[in-house]
Formats: C-alpha cells, sequence, structure tokens
C-alpha cells in the first residue's frame, strides 16, 4: 500500500493497534450467531415433525435425519417457540448491519464483485494445498469475500422462503419465484445447509489466527495487524 | 511524509511570487508559506497515517492504554448478555411466550382480510386417497350423524340449535385450496360448504366481537380471530371432493379455512359461539399446549 505505516516504536512499550470492527458490526455479528445457531437447532427440530420433501401421503422420509439432541425446544410446538423468537433477533441483526454498511460504505470491503473472481483461486490454493500465499492490499481477500458474501446470500434467500413458510397466502408473490410454497421449504433448507458449510470453515480460521484476531471482533481493536508490517 | 510537498510547485507560485523573491532554502520555503502553519499540517499527515488499509483508524498505545480501550469497547458488548437469559429457565418461557405473542401480532397485521389464498385448478387437486386424516384423538367421534346439530351462543341474536339442512341451504361455495400442516406438509384439497360469514350474519352475530370459539365433538376445541372468521374463503365445510364429509375428515361439519394452518380447522364441530373474551385455557387443543394462537397463513 502506498499508505503503509511505520508503527512508532520509539517508547518501546508501544504498539500499534487498528480499530477493525465498529461497534454496530460486533453487535450485529454477535447477535446473529447466536440467532444462527437457535435457528438451525430449533429449524432442525421443526424438520423431524415431517422430515421429508415429498407428500405427506405416501411419506419419504428424508435420507439422513437430524439427531435430536443436537435439535432445540424438544418438540414441535417448543422449536415453533424459539424459531418465531429468534427470527426477529435474526432478520433485525441481518438489517443492522446491512443498514450500516451501506451507510458507511464498508460493503465495499466485503461484497464479493466479478474483479475478485481471479483472485480466489490462488488464495484456496494457499489455504488447503500450501501453496504461496498472495498479496492482498484489501481487507478481505477474494476468499473471505466470496465466504462473507454467500452467508449473506444465505441469509436474504432463508428469510425471504422462511417469510412465505410463514404466511404463504400473504406473501404469495414471493412464492411465485421460488417455484411456489412447496419449493420455498426447499430452498430454506438449502440456505440452512449453506450456512452449516460456513461455519466450520469460519471457526477453524478463526482458530488458526488466533486469539488476537479473535479479540478484535469483542473490542474492535487488533494488535500489531499483519497487514500493517 | 514530506515527501509530496517539496516536488510539488504550487505552494512556490502562488504562495509568495513577489514579496519573497529569492528563497534562500527552497524546501523550507515550500511548506511555510503553504498554510498558516507548520502545525496543522503535520497533524493532517499524522492523522492521514493512522489509517488502516481501509480507513481504520490506527493508534499507537502503551499496553495500559490498549487495556482501558479494550474494556471500553468489551462494556459497550455487555447490554447483548441479556439474550442469554433464555438460557435460564426461569426465564426461558416468558421470553419464548412474548416472542409467540409477537409474531402472531406481526401476523395478525399481515393478514389481508380480502387477499384470497390461491386456489387451484382441478388437475392440480390431490387425489382423495392421498388427502391425509388427521386427528387428536380417535378418527371416528361416533357422531349420530342424524340426531347431529349445530349449538350457536354468545353475542346472537338467534341462538340454538341449527340442523344441517338450514345450513345447506346458504349458498354453497366449492374451492381447491391448499391445506398447509404446521407440521410441514401441504395438500392441495376439493372442499365445499358454506361461507362462515354467511352463517353469522344469518342467526345475527355481532360481527364485530373479536373471536369465535369452536367446541367439537371429540373433546377438540378452537378459537379463531373474527377477521378470519369472516374471511370470503372461511367455510362451515360439510363436503369434499363432493361428497359429504366422511367420518375421518369431520364428518358432519368441519372449518376449512385456506388462510389458517391445518391444527386450527376444527372438526366434528358440536358448537360455535361468538365472544369478545377467551379463557386463558380454552384458545385451542394444541395452542394451550403451546402452538401460536394465530396459526395464520
Amino acid at each position: 500500500m502506498a499508505t503503509t505505516v511505520a508503527p512508532v516504536k520509539s517508547p518501546a512499550e508501544t504498539t500499534t493497534v487498528v480499530y477493525e470492527h465498529p461497534l454496530v458490526v460486533r453487535i450485529a455479528h454477535w447477535l446473529n450467531a447466536v440467532a444462527l445457531l437457535v435457528m438451525i437447532g430449533s429449524g432442525l427440530r421443526i424438520f423431524l415433525a415431517f422430515p421429508s420433501f415429498g407428500p405427506k401421503v405416501p411419506q419419504q422420509n428424508f435420507f439422513v435425519l437430524p439427531p435430536r439432541p443436537l435439535t432445540i425446544g424438544g418438540w414441535l410446538g417448543g422449536a415453533l417457540q424459539w424459531h418465531f423468537t429468534f427470527m426477529w433477533i435474526f432478520v433485525g441483526s441481518g438489517l443492522l448491519y446491512a443498514i450500516y454498511q451501506v451507510v458507511t460504505g464498508h460493503w465495499r470491503q466485503v461484497l464479493f464483485m466479478p474483479r475478485d473472481i481471479k483472485g480466489v483461486w490462488p488464495m484456496a490454493r494457499h489455504y488447503f494445498l500450501f501453496g504461496p500465499k498472495p498479496s492482498v492490499d484489501e481487507a478481505y481477500n477474494p476468499l473471505q469475500k466470496l465466504a462473507y458474501t454467500s452467508t449473506l446470500f444465505f441469509g436474504v434467500v432463508s428469510t425471504l422462503t422462511g417469510m412465505v413458510m410463514f404466511k404463504p397466502v400473504q406473501f404469495w408473490w414471493l412464492a411465485w419465484p421460488m417455484g411456489g410454497y412447496h419449493f420455498a421449504r426447499g430452498w430454506h433448507f438449502f440456505a440452512m445447509c449453506g450456512f452449516l458449510a460456513f461455519i466450520p470453515g469460519h471457526l477453524l480460521m478463526v482458530a488458526i489466527h488466533g486469539w488476537n484476531n479473535f479479540y478484535s471482533m469483542i473490542t474492535g481493536w487488533k494488535r500489531e495487524p499483519e497487514y500493517l508490517e | 511524509m514530506s515527501d509530496e510537498a517539496p516536488n510539488d510547485p504550487k505552494p512556490q507560485v502562488e504562495g509568495s511570487p513577489r514579496e519573497e523573491p529569492a528563497p534562500a532554502a527552497p524546501e523550507q520555503q515550500a511548506t511555510e508559506p503553504a498554510g498558516p502553519g507548520p502545525e496543522p499540517r503535520a497533524a493532517e499527515v499524522e492523522d492521514r497515517e493512522r489509517r488502516g488499509p481501509s480507513g481504520e483508524p490506527v493508534r499507537s498505545v502503551t499496553s495500559g492504554e490498549r487495556k482501558r480501550m479494550n474494556r471500553r469497547e468489551l462494556l459497550k458488548l455487555v447490554p447483548l448478555i441479556a439474550v442469554g437469559a433464555v438460557a435460564i429457565p426461569a426465564f426461558r418461557q416468558p421470553i419464548l411466550n412474548e416472542g409467540l405473542r409477537f409474531s402472531d401480532w406481526a401476523a395478525g397485521a399481515l393478514f389481508g382480510r380480502h387477499r384470497l389464498a390461491q386456489t387451484y385448478s382441478d388437475r392440480e387437486v390431490a387425489p382423495f386417497e392421498k388427502f391425509p386424516y388427521n386427528f387428536y384423538d380417535v378418527a371416528d367421534p361416533g357422531v349420530d350423524l342424524e340426531k347431529w346439530t349445530l349449538t350457536v351462543s354468545g353475542l346472537v341474536q338467534r341462538p340454538g340449535d341449527y340442523k344441517m339442512d338450514q345450513i345447506q341451504a346458504l349458498p354453497k361455495v366449492v374451492q381447491n385450496t391448499r391445506h398447509v400442516c404446521v407440521e410441514g406438509w401441504d395438500v392441495i384439497g376439493n372442499f365445499g360448504g358454506a361461507r362462515a360469514s354467511d352463517f353469522l350474519r344469518w342467526v345475527g352475530a355481532d360481527t364485530t366481537a373479536r373471536f369465535l370459539e369452536v367446541t367439537c365433538v371429540d373433546g377438540y376445541y378452537e378459537s379463531i380471530d373474527m377477521a378470519t372468521v369472516l374471511h370470503p374463503q372461511t367455510l362451515f365445510c360439510y363436503e369434499m371432493y363432493g361428497k359429504p364429509l366422511d367420518r375421518g375428515h369431520g364428518a358432519p361439519l368441519r372449518l376449512q379455512m385456506p388462510t389458517k394452518l391445518g391444527y386450527k380447522q376444527a372438526k366434528y364441530l358440536d358448537s360455535v359461539k361468538v365472544t369478545n373474551v377467551l379463557r386463558s385455557d380454552m384458545r385451542g387443543y394444541w395452542e394451550d399446549q403451546g402452538y401460536s394462537w394465530y396459526g395464520g397463513l
């Protein structure tokens, strides 16, 4: 970067810190993380009440069923209570984040654009095949942008399909592009699978990058980030 | 950073072409006339330096300052712990009840009194054999179809027991609509009956009342908001697939509301009551165990 910073090292004990994550982003992140886990856990319990995407008669169960201990709510009615309570937190924190990113212009750091496509493979090769580390002069590398943007996509899909399942008569116009009410449930499930694919990779990356990186999502401040060296 | 100003000719040209004709030390002259003094400019440079690649604020701090900054930011997140209250058993159910109540409120606000549920062509209707029998106790509570009457009470001008002939004398509506179960399955069926609104107006019900309470021969019970009861597709249904209701589907009379979930569609109707007050333990068989009361679609 042209604006490379030479950290002031003169008084021996000072360190460089960067305010990476604004308060709104941190609040939205943690609210959304909790809500997402509850939505998945209770959603799986709801799914167990009719674990199929086909007709009721004859009922053909999905080839894999979520283990009950991993679900939330105990029974269908309980799971629906969790789902109907935390959906507001899930959507609310998502909207809070989206509006904040648009207003501040920070969406440019996160949103995956066509120009990022060429950088995906070198970054994936670095992460998964021990390839050389590509130089990145942005806050997030192309693979991060792809991962974060896909979660935004899954969030939008799960919300819209959820609205159709919640009120198919009122939101009939939303059901149509999904292939009708019956398909909304399938797309809802698909969006959950997307989140389930993202979460382990996200947690692994957090673990690899250590406490300093993790702590910055709590306090906002990151100590001696590698991109300032 | 002082690499920009000395190479920039403008301060020399604009700043002092006549008054200081022969600058001895051009590097100093270049910076000083440009602004009121060196301090603001230095601060400006410093400020620009203290930004990360995406404009994030950057600071050089001692470990004590850093701990104070972290603590201050940490405290701002403390209110989020409130979400953790659902983990405490004593708080859990009240919070979830509020969440459900809020969702029901939102659902009622979204409900369009004149918005019709989609209807389907006869080709799209599931075959009768594939329309599931769902019941909470027994498929056939043994209703005496000959002696059956519907008891009407509450805020109506003509309460009493009504016979099937009287209900069937009202205009008959036949509709192919989607029956949606809270479990997640759905099936398109063919239903025939009288509009609940026609029946209520005929018995002189106060349609400004808030609820319709329904009891069933098998002990099931339900309560429906009046807006849904008066919806043009809400039927007192006595026919499915062009035949009188069979015993498994709720003979002789059931509710059929394409704007409500299946558990609201009470079968084997015994009585209806127009009321403004719901007993908290009589909101509905499943609702009293934790399902959404509104149960709307």
